[in-house]
């Protein structure tokens, strides 16, 4: 079967003389595009190689002419986005917040740069619009776990919560039911306590049951009235927003497990104009306390 | 595992001397291999590692008792004069289950894409996205892309060379063997079992079952090259080697872990930092070229001629371009890590290979495309080869893309972006899913000796369907991916970026919209041809003598004592 170069009737071309299940080739020549363009490639690729990094060799590689390295590219870069900020954010970098809230065209350039900076770094947890979901504070409110001043905001911002940054705002709540602090009749005691402090109705012999019981482990830090303290990040219980969910299964898990969220130190990523200008942004999206 | 095709009858000493192609010992190793993973699972603390001790007791309990019913009732005596031709028939029903199976998780992840909402299933952890986008990846590209290579290759190399498989029954345990092995893996994502790398997801327990499954299936593809009876091998032969050997030195080197102790799922791998990312894109990118490239070429090579009944176009291309493919391939891998950690000398070399890859791979293209020149009115009258020359079009264009987006400057905009699916869709959905469907559309009625299909007219519905689907996905993709990589460069004139993360995903709703219909119809498409298949099977059978031959010729079996 091999060994017979037959003639193709249709391309007039003649066959390598192998044939397999029937199966024959064509002795063309490689096409004469496909190589030049093949070739122009490999051309490409040795000027490239002049040009550029591209070969190693023992403890080294061959830097290129050119001398690129895209290092040295990205902090150019850098510096130059820098420039571009300090244009308009030299501003900013003498006046204080209170300043700039008060001066329209600061103002302005701050909320614009607030909210750049707001979409790209806190609407993952806060939500685009900054309202917030279960276990993220709203902060388009006017209710602060940890205050609402600008100072507030900024000192949050800069230092986060439950970070690891020294100056972090930091406060545990103790998981009361998982570590065995209360007994479970005593979790739910308290639970109706806490529905009957935002003024919902409550089965009030728990309530009693429970008074001595939130004067001696809550009212520390949640105070006496249930009105929460902003030196511990300790909600006001007595009001209808809700962290962590107001129905009786979110109150009685709450205080189970003694969640905390963690917000990141800002003051590590982003720069002391940006902070200024996210904090009056924020504060003035909330309306502040 | 000595397949001695004993063509001699010896009357007198019948039963010993008849072969099982080496049955008694599989038995041995399965019924080996239930106590032992029995023994495992008892003495294993971890649970994940009991779920797949579970999975290979019951895989082995199985093997177990087919093999001692296919022994005792003389099923697995060998046809020595005969092509080994069920195993082949059963990989291609698996190769349309899991296709099947592999698409439609596609539509579901693609359905969450678009409502996040909607197709979120809380209480049903193992539904989330992050665990069946790896299921549908893994899939379609080994379960219905390597189950198409394992079975075409044994029709391939068994007729090319005029031999019957080498090896008795280990053909049979390389088609169970990655069932297995695709069951570990896929049931391993839903339970949580990965080792997060991308196309490498299978921890440390089921890669070596793969890689054992893996060398059965290179010594029975070498083994049958060797007996051959033809001087030479043909080209096809030359692809499929080179993706079984490469994929199994990728498979090997990516997967060097150590696990945590011999009874616990985890594992951890040798390389750390940027050398773990280059090797994961070494193995990752020629997964691609070898896998999905390579392999399919070698498809393409006798599929094509043997539909068109035409010559290869050019040998000489073919030698080159074979030769080209597989050395320039293997470098061009870091082009998967351009501006990142990796060494920017690293990142040049792996974007000018991939560019002096454009044409190499483009003689695949040409070599497949001027085959056809001289049949071209068949393309009229046969939808299977209209499948051929579509598929051959999305390589070309998939080859050529991929270049171009491994130029530095092109991958800045195009890298993380829907692009990337885009491009890997073209080449899946187009180049690898359509030559598949056209080789399987000659096949079956080969192997279950039929005239023709049950329905041509069916073929061109799934032909239309599909194709359509294709042009939808990957035009969506290319207009969300371009749109997202300009909004995330995008910066305000104050020196600060546009847009948040999620305002760009916002942004591509309606093309993911659009990317979930072209899916779907690309599923329907395999679903008709399905049907299709189950009445080509169901059809009379026929003995016209334009029927691949079973029988090997008589020459090659005195031959191959």
């Amino acid at each position: 079967m091999s060994g017979n170069r037959d003639k193709d009737p249709h391309s007039g071309m003649e066959t390598t003389g192998h044939e397999w299940d029937g199966i024959t080739e064509l002795d063309t020549p490689l096409p004469r595009w496909w190589l030049w363009i093949w070739y122009g490639t490999i051309v490409f690729a040795l000027v490239y190689w002049v040009l550029m990094p591209a070969w190693p060799y023992p403890g080294g590689y061959t830097k290129g002419i050119l001398h690129n390295s895209q290092r040295v590219q990205v902090a150019q870069d850098l510096k130059a986005l820098q420039a571009q900020r300090d244009v308009q954010g030299r501003a900013l970098t003498n006046a204080s917040l209170d300043q700039i809230e008060r001066d329209p065209k600061l103002q302005a350039y701050a909320m614009t740069l607030g909210q750049l900076t707001f979409n790209a770094n806190c609407a993952a947890c806060h939500g685009a619009g900054g309202t917030g979901s279960k276990g993220y504070p709203n902060l388009r409110d006017d209710v602060w776990l940890w205050g609402g001043s600008l100072q507030d905001i900024q000192t949050t911002l800069i230092h986060g919560i439950r970070s690891q940054d020294p100056e972090a705002r930091n406060s545990k709540m103790p998981s009361f039911g998982a570590d065995g602090l209360l007994k479970p009749a005593e979790v739910n005691d308290l639970t109706e306590y806490v529905v009957a402090l935002s003024r919902r109705p409550a089965n009030q012999a728990a309530v009693a049951r429970a008074a001595p019981l939130f004067a001696n482990n809550c009212a520390v830090c949640h105070a006496a009235d249930g009105k929460g303290n902003a030196t511990f990040g300790a909600p006001n219980l007595t009001d209808k927003d809700w962290l962590y969910g107001g129905d009786r299964a979110s109150i009685h898990d709450q205080i189970w497990n003694g969640r905390g969220g963690v917000m990141p130190n800002w003051g590590k990523r982003l720069d002391a104009n940006t902070l200024k200008a996210l904090t009056v942004y924020i504060h003035a999206n909330a309306g502040g306390g | 595992m000595g397949d001695p095709l004993s063509s001699t009858p010896s009357t007198g000493s019948a039963r010993a001397a008849i072969n099982t192609g080496g049955a008694p010992a599989y038995l041995i190793a399965s019924i080996f291999g239930a106590l032992l993973f029995t023994v495992a699972t008892v003495l294993s603390r971890d649970p994940l590692f009991q779920f797949q001790g579970w999975i290979f007791m019951i895989g082995f309990v199985l093997a177990s008792a087919a093999l001692t019913i296919g022994l005792s009732s003389g099923a697995f005596n060998q046809a020595a004069s005969r092509y080994m031709d069920n195993v082949i028939k059963a990989g291609v029903i698996a190769t349309m289950f899991w296709g099947a199976a592999g698409m439609l998780v596609g539509v579901i992840v693609a359905a969450q894409l678009t409502w996040p909402n909607i197709f979120y299933f809380p209480d049903f952890g193992f539904l989330n996205f992050g665990r069946i986008r790896p299921l549908h990846t893994s899939a379609v590209i080994f379960a219905f892309g390597g189950n198409a290579l394992i079975a075409t290759s044994f029709w391939v190399v068994q007729r090319t060379c005029k031999a019957r498989l080498f090896g008795g029954m280990t053909a049979w345990f390389v088609f169970w063997g990655y069932q297995l092995f695709i069951v570990l893996a896929g049931l391993g994502y839903l339970a949580g079992i990965t080792q997060g790398q991308e196309y490498a997801e299978p921890e440390w327990l089921t890669d070596l079952w793969l890689t054992i499954v893996w060398v059965a299936y290179l010594i029975v593809f070498l083994g049958t090259i060797w007996k051959r009876q033809e001087p030479h091998i043909y080209v096809a032969n030359w692809f499929y080697l080179a993706f079984i050997i490469t994929i199994a030195i990728l498979h090997i080197f990516n997967n060097l872990a150590v696990p945590v102790s011999l009874l616990n799922h985890r594992s951890y791998e040798v390389w750390s930092g940027v050398q773990s990312a280059m090797v994961q894109w070494w193995y990752g990118h020629n997964a691609v070229g070898f896998l999905l490239t390579a392999g399919f070429l070698a498809m393409m090579y006798y599929f094509i001629p043997k539909r068109a009944e035409r010559p290869i176009y050019s040998y000489r291309l073919s030698i080159v371009h074979f030769w080209a493919l597989i050395f320039i391939y293997i470098w061009a891998g870091p082009h998967h890590l351009h501006y990142t950690a990796l060494p920017q000398w690293t990142q040049t070399l792996g974007m000018t290979f991939s560019i002096m890859l454009w044409m190499p791979s483009w003689g695949g293209m040409i070599n497949g495309l001027m085959t056809l020149s001289g049949a071209w009115d068949k393309l009229r009258t046969d939808p299977v080869i209209r499948m051929f020359v579509v598929s051959l079009a999305f390589y070309g264009m998939s080859t050529f893309e991929g270049p171009v987006m491994s130029i530095r400057a092109v991958n800045a905009l195009s890298h993380y972006t829907d692009w990337g699916i885009g491009h890997v869709h073209s080449g899946a959905l187009g180049w690898v899913g359509f030559v598949t469907f056209g080789s399987v559309y000659c096949l079956v009625p080969w192997l279950w000796k039929k005239d023709g299909l049950y329905s041509n007219k069916l073929v061109e519905w799934h032909f239309w369907i599909a194709t359509t689907g294709i042009l939808l996905y990957i035009t969506a993709m290319w207009v969300s991916g371009i749109m997202e990589g300009l909004m995330w460069r995008a910066y305000t004139p104050q020196g600060f970026l546009a847009y948040s993360f999620i305002e760009t995903v916002a942004a591509k709703h309606v093309e993911f919209i659009v990317r979930l219909l072209g899916g779907l119809m690309y599923l329907s498409g395999a679903l008709i041809m399905i049907y299709n298949l189950i009445r080509t099977v169901g059809l009379p059978n026929t003995q016209h003598a334009n029927h691949p031959a079973d029988a090997l010729p008589a020459s090659a079996v005195l031959a191959g004592e």
